[in-house]
């Protein structure tokens, strides 16, 4: 199996094929897939060099005479360095693109903390009207792809990631899905952390939720499978920053009674290297800590 | 897109072009260059205008008035010339420049920075007619105008000109070296950069700035910002395979 980069990669050099209004706009990562695309398109696969700040701006210039630019580069250098560039030169001007990063919270650990990015989906959450697609497999990555791509003049964030789930599930690029029913609680397992979810709830009764699009957030998704599981105790279990949906979730059940668990990466720098199940370990986002949290949480009900 | 009072007026023909030899252009019909000052003394109640004012004032007039292939009536065609104002501080020269050329109403200028008025200090695209971008933050401009360059030529348009202004000091930001490096390296022969040049940069510009484009591959030169047949000598010469740099220089900053 691909990874979602290379399914990235492959993806789009067919739409560029199939939508001429697409382009690609690069900042020297990623090129390597896109060499055969950037021969065949010359003027629609455009690599600007180690520039990430003209990266998005080029993309807003891009969507400015009518096409509808796809930009990539890891989440850090994409969301973050450039961030007012995204406000700006697609919010403020009123037009849309595609951003879809690589790297994730922690896909190179021994990379270290400059090539991280856990809080990149709490930074968008300051802007309006972006959509946010987390996939957890390459071929969902696929699908969020080509909804990302043929999605109008939306402004839509594409979240890769190396760590996946080790099936696809059915995605729509919208709602929330149900994989397991319980009535006590909802987990709401985002992307690529559904097969550690799965594992920390096996036995426990709690409604599962898969999603895979989090923004805009399926609000009436959650609260009928809160109503369904007769409990509107919840817990989100997001592979970046923890917390970053919370004010979400609370206004989703804001009309009942409700208890919320925020589960994710800490803010706190955990300054480690070693493996990706290392780090997911130490924010206790392994099975073993979700089951601890999760269980807990749903025991200490009032 | 929105308008926050009276019907914009996208379709409006545009006053004569104006030609002649003169220093300043002379006026031979519509609202001329001479009206100009009482046209920004509506948004300022001030007849006489500081130079960081009207720094951009000549600069624009000439290209609105015999450059750039764009009027009301084909403010929306995908073929037109793009002026892409990044510079947004103190766009009164800018609103007076278009109205003046009938993108919208002069009776609109008096409202300038009003809640309900489309004319902020600093303009807004989809309030204002005929601007290409809202503006403000300084060191965005450029980077569009590279893409809005790269999107033409996408799409089969290599007769539409891109131009954009910045200001000296706006030079200092680095998003705009990641654009003019790119853009030389690139050859992006219709991004066309109009500097206007007043002085104010903290640091100033070792070697001036022209040197800075020349050096990452355009085609650069220096005017007085106030002499109108030299800004449009230098906006019609031709640049085969390079972007083109024109730096117009003004009176410094607060003199």
């Amino acid at each position: 199996m691909d990874t979602m980069r290379e399914r990235f990669a492959s993806v789009t050099s067919r739409l560029l094929e199939e939508d001429p209004r697409l382009a690609v706009v690069l900042a020297d990562i990623g090129t390597a897939g896109f060499a055969e695309a950037a021969r065949r398109h010359p003027d629609r696969v455009v690599n600007v060099g180690i520039r990430e700040q003209l990266l998005i701006g080029v993309g807003g210039g891009l969507a400015l005479t009518g096409l509808r630019p796809i930009l990539h580069t890891f989440a850090s250098f994409l969301v973050e360095r450039p961030f007012e560039q995204v406000k700006l030169d697609f919010g403020h001007q009123d037009v849309g693109g595609v951003l879809v990063s690589a790297g994730g919270s922690y896909d190179w650990p021994s990379g270290g903390f400059t090539h991280m990015a856990p809080g990149d989906i709490a930074l968008l959450d300051t802007l309006d009207g972006w959509t946010v697609h987390v996939p957890g497999h390459p071929d969902e990555a696929e699908t969020l792809l080509r909804h990302a791509a043929s999605a109008g003049d939306d402004k839509v964030y594409v979240r890769l990631s190396a760590q996946a789930n080790h099936a696809p599930r059915a995605v729509d690029g919208a709602g929330f899905r149900t994989l397991r029913e319980g009535r006590g609680g909802v987990v709401v397992a985002v992307g690529p952390m559904l097969d550690h979810v799965l594992a920390a709830t096996e036995g426990l009764e709690v409604t599962v939720l898969y999603a895979t699009t989090v923004r805009p957030f399926d609000a009436a998704g959650l609260r009928a499978a809160a109503g369904a599981a007769g409990s509107a105790d919840v817990v989100l279990v997001e592979p970046y920053l923890a917390g970053t949906s919370t004010r979400f979730a609370n206004e989703a059940l804001a009309d009942r009674p409700h208890r919320l668990l925020g589960l994710g990466v800490d803010r706190q720098e955990l300054r480690r290297y070693g493996q990706l199940d290392e780090h997911l370990a130490a924010h206790g986002l392994d099975p073993r800590g979700l089951r601890e949290r999760i269980a807990g949480f749903v025991a200490a009900r009032p | 897109m929105t308008h926050m009072t009276t019907e914009p007026t996208r379709g409006k023909a545009a006053g004569p072009a104006a030609g002649g030899a003169a220093k300043r252009t002379p006026h031979t019909g519509g609202i001329g260059f001479d009206e100009l000052p009482h046209l920004m003394s509506l948004m300022t109640g001030d007849e006489k205008h500081g130079p960081a004012a009207t720094s951009t004032l000549d600069a624009l007039w000439v290209l609105y008035d015999r450059v750039l292939r764009v009027s009301p009536g084909t403010a929306e065609d995908p073929g037109r010339d793009r002026f892409l104002l990044s510079k947004g501080h103190g766009p009164m020269a800018y609103y007076a420049v278009l109205a003046a050329k009938g993108f919208f109403p002069t009776a609109w200028l008096p409202g300038f920075g009003a809640y309900d008025s489309p004319l902020g200090h600093h303009p807004d695209r989809l309030l204002v007619p005929g601007a290409e971008i809202g503006s403000g933050s300084l060191g965005h401009g450029l980077p569009l105008a590279v893409g809005t360059a790269l999107g033409l030529r996408a799409q089969g348009r290599t007769e539409p000109a891109v131009w954009v202004l910045i200001g000296d000091a706006e030079l200092d930001e680095g998003s705009n070296h990641e654009a003019l490096a790119y853009a030389g390296a690139a050859g992006l022969d219709r991004l066309h950069t109009l500097i206007v040049d007043n002085s104010s940069a903290t640091h100033g510009w070792h070697g001036g700035i022209a040197s800075r484009f020349e050096a990452a591959g355009w085609s650069a030169a220096t005017v007085d910002g106030r002499d109108h047949e030299a800004l449009h000598e230098a906006f019609g010469a031709p640049h085969p395979g390079r972007p083109r740099a024109v730096v117009a220089r003004v009176e410094p900053k607060g003199d």
